[in-house]
């Protein structure tokens, strides 16, 4: 399987990843071949074969309906890269 | 003191030959001392670990220590520990500081072990050489041209130089067993589900595990003891007790049987590695333990299967290192578009960048059943083939890694090269099986892991086995030259 | 042309927990900005979802209550997109196996009759938090208190066929959430909230048209108003030769219009898979049993008790029967006065009005049901008139107090002894020989309008407190046998 660059400029916009125009051939050729590495699972018969998620097959545990946490706005806030008014500041949203 | 054990130091600290504060001292003075040449740690935290090692003291004196009170550690950086920078060797979390910490370095905290700092790993543990970390390449102390191997190449460094006793690593395809086997170390993947992944910084969730670093099975038990937890705060960590891990390591191995999985020494496998491997497990004969031939046909599918999986987890778990609440934010985003772009591709380094656009891609639309979904199912023929060996064998051998440590720089322009190196180990996290890495003897003054594999929980059996060989051989003692 | 209108809705109901689906942060409305939220509603590195049992419990009551299948095995999956206010760069939902399955409700129009509408699903996911537009230097705001609460998804299919329709169903939809107690559904709070899927098509035609998906309407009277703009903008698109957009639009209620919502539309791959931090919800036929025992009586249920046991008309039973707390009210009314049928006119009559006029929630309506139940009482035993009730009524809702007491003060009890009737008929008779004379001139048939007069003679003599049946009753029979 071969990426074209119109495949790595939607790939990396889809993941919020810049990638300027000298680096598309480079993303191209690399991506393209982990993807060749992986294509050889494609000839591998899995009809009837239940996907594993979870290793254990495990079933998830429950937790009580209880609020065990205080509030700790601060210390959250105080590592954030801007601040205002007890909020998360980023550029301007347009919806 | 280099190069002693934890089980050593436990002994010292109990008997009054030096305290905690004493050892501690000790240990970031050679740290400072020597790690310029291997680059292991990327944090150091004298203040908190004198601290620590002060309520240490005053708990061996009280007569309420535990085996590990006073026992200074290290934790790979990507545990989160709480006032201590945690940054998963990234630019994007390079003065990230959590207000927590990860379940594991909080046990070891309430065990009264005192963390001196954290240690150098590929970024966000995608890497199987330590070259990818944004703080730089570790060394190999038994070859400092040499790569210490990945993820978890900090952890391994240090124990392996003797600068720190025992480490924690994470293993998600091998980051535990592959430099453990590569620094001279013993190093324990758990079952999935044995120790809490809270407050580890995830690379692929369903397949990290956490583990120790040791340089004996013994101190590696001491360490799971302390580790393997049920923990209510992660879903996916089981609920049961945990067996004592020390108790067990001299029980006698006569009767056990030991698989050979023929896949495990094929075309590929450096033939020196294969004759130290294969005679590291003729010690075993010797035992009374029973050698036999098994297979397990799908495992060269575990590289596809894993780089789909792991890449594709991947892409979502780092989704949060979006600069808007901690982290790196890009200077003077122009909008909020500009602000996640820049941020993620002037944060993340290269290969995280390219594991994500591949998990991007496998997840996205039209493509899911033919990856993701296609792999889950491999993973589950994976799986059978484990669960079919073990009705006939008790654990499997085989090597850790196809040759001993490469030099720095000899793999790095092609990354798929590098992803084959990890044939023996990938197949462990997708079963979700334990597995340790024991010293199995040197080529060309490398050394080489012996593989051990045990069915689901049997971590307290692999230790068993591996200190059985520890016993009887002296491999894990040497000691590289470069120390 | 004529039109034929397709409506489907996909209702978000906020789950009535203590804490957030996956982490120990309180839920609540109104807190200060970020001050309920934990690691993981932050998206903090190495942060754990676990699953609330209490949202599990609310959601299978729910599918209970509409006749659904229950998944006996629901999957989490991610939805990755970003967005400021989703911290982890995905939101957990449920994908290809949600709690419930197909079930449906029944919904009465106005002129009576009934309709079944199906649910298609409903899946457990947790909110996203809030984006405060108010200008911080040029920036948004982020607040993550709402960040992981328990959202029930609830997707119809495209069975409604007007605005009204797709109006009733979600007043059902909000009368079995309040009944079954899973929420409180106060739609101002956001604790349920709309889109609406809207289509139209030719009359006959089989496939559906483009459909438009309005976002976030968040009252009874917007869905109508929406649905209608959104309904005439894409007919007078389609006759001027233009064609439907399939896009997300909002709702603008300052300027009554729907527009395009574009930044929604661009990362419209959401990459679902299964969330590796959660594992399957397993549950069986014993819990799901369980839960169905615990069933309220339900809406519809209700309806047809009211008209069983009170005779109540089919409208007023299902108006009556449209919320808990309305059917509460007007069974506690009833109970008090033990005249349903008053209670009902009052119920629907009197206090809606007030309700509406002022804007007021039943729930909190300064006359309790208590207090209307013994005005009703009064005006059944005669004390007071209709009227007189009307006038207590008012002051109850402005002023409080109590019903006896307002009734003396304002002089409104009525005078029902005969002699002091009987008095009073006699002084008027004697006071008005020309009125008298003219009645007993009378034609029969003519005579019951000029009874009229005398009527309001008495009453004014009375300052209005004679009890009007009585008079009226005495004057006939004192003014006939004078024929």
């Amino acid at each position: 399987m071969a990426l074209d660059n119109a495949d790595i400029l939607n790939i990396a916009k889809l993941a919020r990843l810049q990638v300027d125009a000298s680096q598309v051939d480079n993303y191209a050729s690399s991506i393209s071949s982990i993807l060749n590495l992986v294509d050889s699972m494609q000839q591998v018969d899995t009809d009837g074969i239940e996907p594993l998620a979870n290793p254990l097959d495990a079933q998830q545990r429950l937790r009580a309906d209880q609020v065990t946490a205080s509030n700790k706005r601060d210390e959250y806030l105080a590592i954030a890269p801007k601040t205002e008014a007890g909020l998360f500041l980023v550029p301007k949203v347009i919806e | 003191m280099p190069y002693t054990t934890i089980a050593q130091l436990s002994q010292g600290l109990k008997n009054g030959t030096f305290s905690s504060r004493e050892l501690t001292q000790d240990v970031i003075a050679d740290i400072k001392a020597r790690d310029h040449l291997y680059n292991s740690f990327i944090t150091l935290s004298e203040e908190q670990a004198l601290a620590q090692a002060d309520v240490a003291d005053q708990r061996i004196a009280a007569g309420e220590a535990a085996p590990m009170t006073g026992v200074p550690i290290a934790h790979k950086d990507l545990f989160c520990t709480q006032g201590v920078r945690t940054t998963a060797a990234s630019k994007i979390l390079e003065n990230f500081v959590p207000p927590y910490n990860s379940t594991v370095s909080q046990l070891f905290v309430d065990a009264g072990a005192v963390s001196v700092g954290k240690t150098n790993l590929d970024e966000f543990a995608m890497g199987s050489s330590n070259e990818h970390s944004f703080f730089g390449t570790v060394k190999n102390p038994w070859k400092l041209d040499a790569v210490p191997g990945g993820s978890s190449g900090g952890s391994a460094a240090a124990v392996a130089a003797g600068l720190i006793t025992g480490a924690t690593g994470t293993d998600t395809g091998g980051s535990i067993r592959q430099p453990a086997a590569f620094c001279n170390l013993t190093g324990i993947k758990p079952t999935y589900g044995r120790v809490s992944r809270f407050g580890i910084i995830a690379y692929a969730s369903s397949l990290d595990q956490a583990g120790p670093m040791t340089r004996t099975a013994e101190d590696a038990a001491m360490m799971m003891n302390v580790m393997a937890q049920f923990d209510p705060q992660d879903s996916t960590s089981m609920q049961m007790a945990t067996p004592d891990y020390t108790t067990s390591l001299n029980d006698s191995l006569a009767g056990l049987k030991i698989g050979l999985p023929k896949e495990f020494f094929e075309a590929g496998l450096n033939p020196q590695v294969a004759a130290a491997t294969m005679n590291a497990i003729k010690q075993y004969e010797a035992m009374g333990a029973e050698l036999v031939d098994i297979s397990l046909p799908n495992l060269q599918l575990c590289i596809p299967a894993y780089y789909v999986i792991a890449p594709s987890e991947a892409s979502s778990n780092l989704s949060r290192y979006d600069g808007a609440r901690y982290g790196y934010r890009c200077q003077d985003p122009v909008d909020l578009m500009d602000m996640y772009c820049r941020t993620r591709a002037e944060g993340f380094g290269e290969e995280v960048k390219n594991r994500i656009m591949v998990g991007t891609y496998a997840l996205s639309e039209g493509f899911y059943d033919a990856y993701y979904l296609k792999a889950q199912r491999i993973r589950r023929l994976i799986k059978n083939d484990f669960v079919k060996a073990f009705q006939q064998v008790d654990v499997i051998m085989g090597p850790v890694t196809p040759s001993p440590a490469f030099d720095i720089g000899s793999k790095t322009s092609d990354p798929v090269a590098m992803y084959l190196e990890d044939i023996y180990t990938l197949a462990i996290n997708l079963a979700g099986i334990p597995a340790l890495s024991t010293p199995a003897g040197f080529v060309d003054g490398l050394p080489v892991g012996l593989h051990i594999m045990g069915d689901y929980f049997s971590e307290a059996k692999l230790l068993n086995v591996a200190h059985q060989l520890q016993q009887a051989t002296d491999w894990h003692m040497q000691t590289p030259n470069s120390i | 042309m004529s039109w034929e209108i397709v409506i489907g809705l996909e209702i978000h109901v906020q789950l009535a927990t203590q804490s957030k689906l996956f982490s120990g942060a309180k839920v609540g409305f109104g807190a200060e900005p970020n001050t309920q939220t934990t690691l993981v509603d932050l998206g903090m590195p190495g942060a754990l979802p676990v699953f609330n049992e209490e949202a599990l419990r609310l959601a299978v009551m729910f599918g209970t209550a509409i006749d659904a299948e229950i998944g006996k095995r629901s999957v989490f999956a991610r939805k990755n997109y970003f967005y400021p206010d989703l911290p982890k760069g995905y939101q957990t939902s449920q994908m290809d196996d949600p709690i419930v399955g197909e079930g449906h409700i029944d919904i009465q129009m106005e002129d009576g009759t009934s309709k079944r509408i199906g649910v298609t699903r409903a899946h457990l996911e947790e909110d996203a938090g809030k984006s405060l537009h108010e200008d911080f230097d040029g920036m948004t705001g982020i607040d993550l208190n709402r960040s992981s609460t328990p959202l029930l998804e609830i997707v119809s299919e495209p069975d409604m066929r007007s605005a009204k329709e797709a109006v009733a169903y979600m007043r059902k939809m909000h009368a079995i959430v309040t009944t079954l107690g899973i929420s409180d559904g106060n739609m101002a709070e956001g604790s349920m909230r709309c889109d609406a899927n809207v289509s139209v098509r030719p009359k006959g035609q089989e496939t559906l048209g483009t459909r438009a998906e309005l976002k976030n309407i968040n009252s009874f009277r917007f869905i109508e108003r929406a649905i209608n703009l959104e309904v005439q903008r894409q007919i007078d698109l389609i006759e001027d030769g233009g064609k439907v957009l399939q896009e997300t639009r909002l709702y603008d209620a300052e300027n009554n219009e729907t527009r395009s919502m574009r930044s929604k539309e661009e990362a419209n791959d959401y990459r679902y898979f299964p969330c590796p931090d959660l594992l399957p919800v397993i549950i069986d036929d014993d819990y799901i049993d369980s839960i169905r025992r615990t069933l309220p009586e339900l809406p519809d249920q209700r309806r047809q008790r009211f008209i069983n046991d009170y005779h109540l008309s089919e409208y007023d039973a299902g108006v009556l029967s449209s919320s808990r707390t309305m059917a509460d009210y007007f069974e506690a009314v009833q109970a008090a006065c033990e005249d349903a049928k008053l209670s009902a006119n009052w119920v629907t009559g009197e206090l809606a009005k007030y309700l509406n006029t002022n804007g007021v929630e039943i729930e909190v309506s300064p006359v309790s049901a208590a207090q209307l139940g013994l005005l009703l009482t009064r005006i059944k035993d005669d004390t007071i008139s209709g009227k007189g009730a009307k006038t207590v009524f008012d002051e109850l809702w402005n002023d409080q107090g109590e019903v006896d007491a307002i009734i003396d003060n304002k002089g409104l009890k009525q005078v029902s002894d005969m002699g002091a009737i009987e008095g009073m008929v006699d002084a008027v008779i004697a006071n008005s020989p020309q009125q008298v004379k003219q009645y007993t001139e009378a034609e029969e048939a003519k005579r019951g309008k000029m009874l009229g007069y005398f009527m309001g003679q008495v009453m004014k003599a009375s300052k209005g407190a004679a009890n009007p049946g009585q008079v009226n009753g005495i004057l006939k029979k004192k003014l006939d046998a004078m024929c």
